[in-house]
């Protein structure tokens, strides 16, 4: 099975790109499942489903998105195993900039679009720079020659990365997509792969529940601000 | 170099062979690509960005200098060579012009910058009708001043070999200019237009229907005096817009008169 992670900043043309590429895969004869890994509700299941593909959804609620979908992805690995698909795209929440959902051996694509500024590729982290394919959406709606600078940071930061664009209203792009998932080896089996970064942590009493702002009830992996640089007034 | 594209035939939405089974493009023309919605303009201008190899739905191939893509794209040349100007584009970035434009210049290794920049400001206020200054705003500028920008940093800053132009309609710019502009730094242009001055600016058009190419008609001396009439009547009007937004009154003005005798120049002409 061809293991897809789609991955992105919210809102930027996650589902739109996939529905065009997944109907190329159909007009192939392949099988295609979906899963959309979410926080607290999403409607992409219904957008998926119209294709007449089988459809999973995984809400994470309070734990983190991030955790939540490392820890499903051998159980995803199965369901879509069990629907004898030949390709299963895997679309997360991306809510963070330092996700890392990036797998060894799938194809893991990071959906952004040209309108979140020039310089947000940097802040984007790990979800961009372990990316294979960098799919770049809403050019239709923004300067051919902001396109280029924002390529280019996009290029600096990932140089291995292929960089596709993408309009997720139309398609237009989506059969290179296409082909690069064709051109994907399957993988044997999901269990014992490694993510290609590690995921952000958090082992506090946050985590646990704790709502009462204040040192006294902070316990765990806590980080402080180093003030040491701030100027004084 | 990028001298010429190729499309070759492929089907149409019925899956019958189209009609048009080859269309070349040279370096510095300009193909106006028209006909309904739904036609199929978006899929041949997908079928040339993407360097279709048969692959695509509509089965067409594209050659680049008379190579497939593969023999072409074997020279080390990278694909996506289409850079795009549309009405519906826009500069989202909070910076100057000139801020900007070095930024780009710099993405391009351009070895003169200020040169260049000082160049595109020049081409800009040769298509914009009120000036576009270094110091500007790229957010703050109306849409006739971004489209003019926008040919002009395509022009002569973007390497891309094809130009893209998307319904410009309304810009706001001396199109025609444009197409001049473009031509002269030898880009194959591209329009995609319901507009009938801008499908007469071309060298030639190729009319869609039902998913196929159906007629490709080259562009007459004829035609290209209707299209300057009709420029010089969409000029009379925009005229008589000013007239009317600066509060004066028409029966006192001759221009209403000249506009009529302009239209009726064109109506004999065309007919
Ligand atoms: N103009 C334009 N709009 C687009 C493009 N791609 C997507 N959109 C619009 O952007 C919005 C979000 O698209 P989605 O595909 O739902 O984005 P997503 O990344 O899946 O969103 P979440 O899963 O909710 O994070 C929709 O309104 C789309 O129509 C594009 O290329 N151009
Ligand atoms: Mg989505």
């Amino acid at each position: 099975m061809r293991f897809i992670i789609v991955a992105g900043t919210p809102s930027s043309g996650k589902t739109s790109a996939m529905l065009h590429t997944i109907r190329h895969l159909q007009n192939d004869g392949i099988r295609v499942a979906a899963c959309k890994i979410d926080c607290l509700e999403t409607g992409d299941d219904e957008r998926y489903r119209r294709l007449g593909i089988p459809v999973a959804v995984g809400l994470s609620d309070y734990i983190c998105p991030d955790h939540f979908y490392v820890a499903n992805l051998e159980e995803i690995w199965s369901w879509a195993e069990q629907q004898k698909a030949g390709v299963v795209i895997l679309e997360t929440a991306g809510l963070c900039h330092r996700c890392a959902p990036a797998v060894n051996g799938c194809l893991t694509i990071c959906v952004i679009d040209y309108l979140v500024g020039i310089d947000t590729p940097k802040k984007i982290g790990p979800m961009l720079s372990t990316a294979d394919i960098v799919a770049i959406t809403k050019g239709d709606i923004v300067s051919q020659a902001e396109r280029e600078v924002f390529r280019h940071q996009v290029t600096m930061l990932n140089p291995d990365a292929r960089v596709i664009d993408i309009n997720g209203l139309n398609g237009r792009g989506s059969l290179r997509l296409r082909n690069e998932i064709l051109n994907h080896s399957p993988l044997e089996k999901i269990s014992g792969t490694a993510l290609r970064y590690p995921m952000p942590a958090a082992i506090c009493s946050y985590c646990a529940g704790e709502t009462i702002v204040g040192s006294p009830y902070q316990m765990g992996n806590v980080k402080k601000i180093d003030f040491g640089k701030a100027e004084v007034c | 170099m990028l001298k010429k594209i190729s499309v070759l035939g492929g089907l149409d939405k019925d899956r019958r062979k189209e009609s048009i089974n080859r269309l070349d493009i040279n370096a510095g023309e300009v193909l106006a690509v028209a006909g309904p919605t739904g036609s199929g303009k978006t899929q041949l201008i997908s079928d040339i960005e993407q360097y279709a190899d048969g692959e695509t739905p509509t089965g067409r191939e594209i050659l680049i200098n008379d190579l497939t893509v593969e023999e072409y794209t074997r020279d080390g040349i990278s694909r996506g060579l289409v850079a795009e100007v549309s009405q519906k584009m826009n500069f989202v970035m909070d910076s100057s012009v000139e801020k900007f434009l070095s930024r780009h210049a710099k993405v391009r290794s351009i070895e003169t910058p200020e040169k260049k920049i000082a160049e595109v400001l020049r081409v800009t206020n040769e298509l914009a009708g009120e000036p576009v200054y270094p110091a500007d705003n790229l957010t703050m500028l109306s849409g006739g001043q971004a489209r003019a920008l926008m040919v002009g940093d395509v022009a002569l800053i973007s390497n891309a070999p094809v130009v893209l132009i998307d319904e410009i309609e309304n810009a706001g710019i001396d199109r025609l200019r444009a197409m001049e502009i473009l031509k002269g730094q030898g880009k194959i242009v591209l329009l995609v237009t319901h507009d009938p001055a801008l499908m007469l600016m071309s060298d030639q058009r190729v009319i869609m229907k039902n998913g196929g190419m159906y007629r490709l008609q080259q562009t007459t001396p004829a035609e290209k005096d209707i299209m300057k009439q009709l420029v010089a009547f969409e000029k009379d009007i925009s005229r008589l817009r000013d007239y009317i937004r600066r509060g004066e009154s028409i029966k006192h003005h001759n221009i209403l008169k000249e506009i009529i005798s302009n239209g009726k120049n064109f109506i004999t002409l065309s007919a």
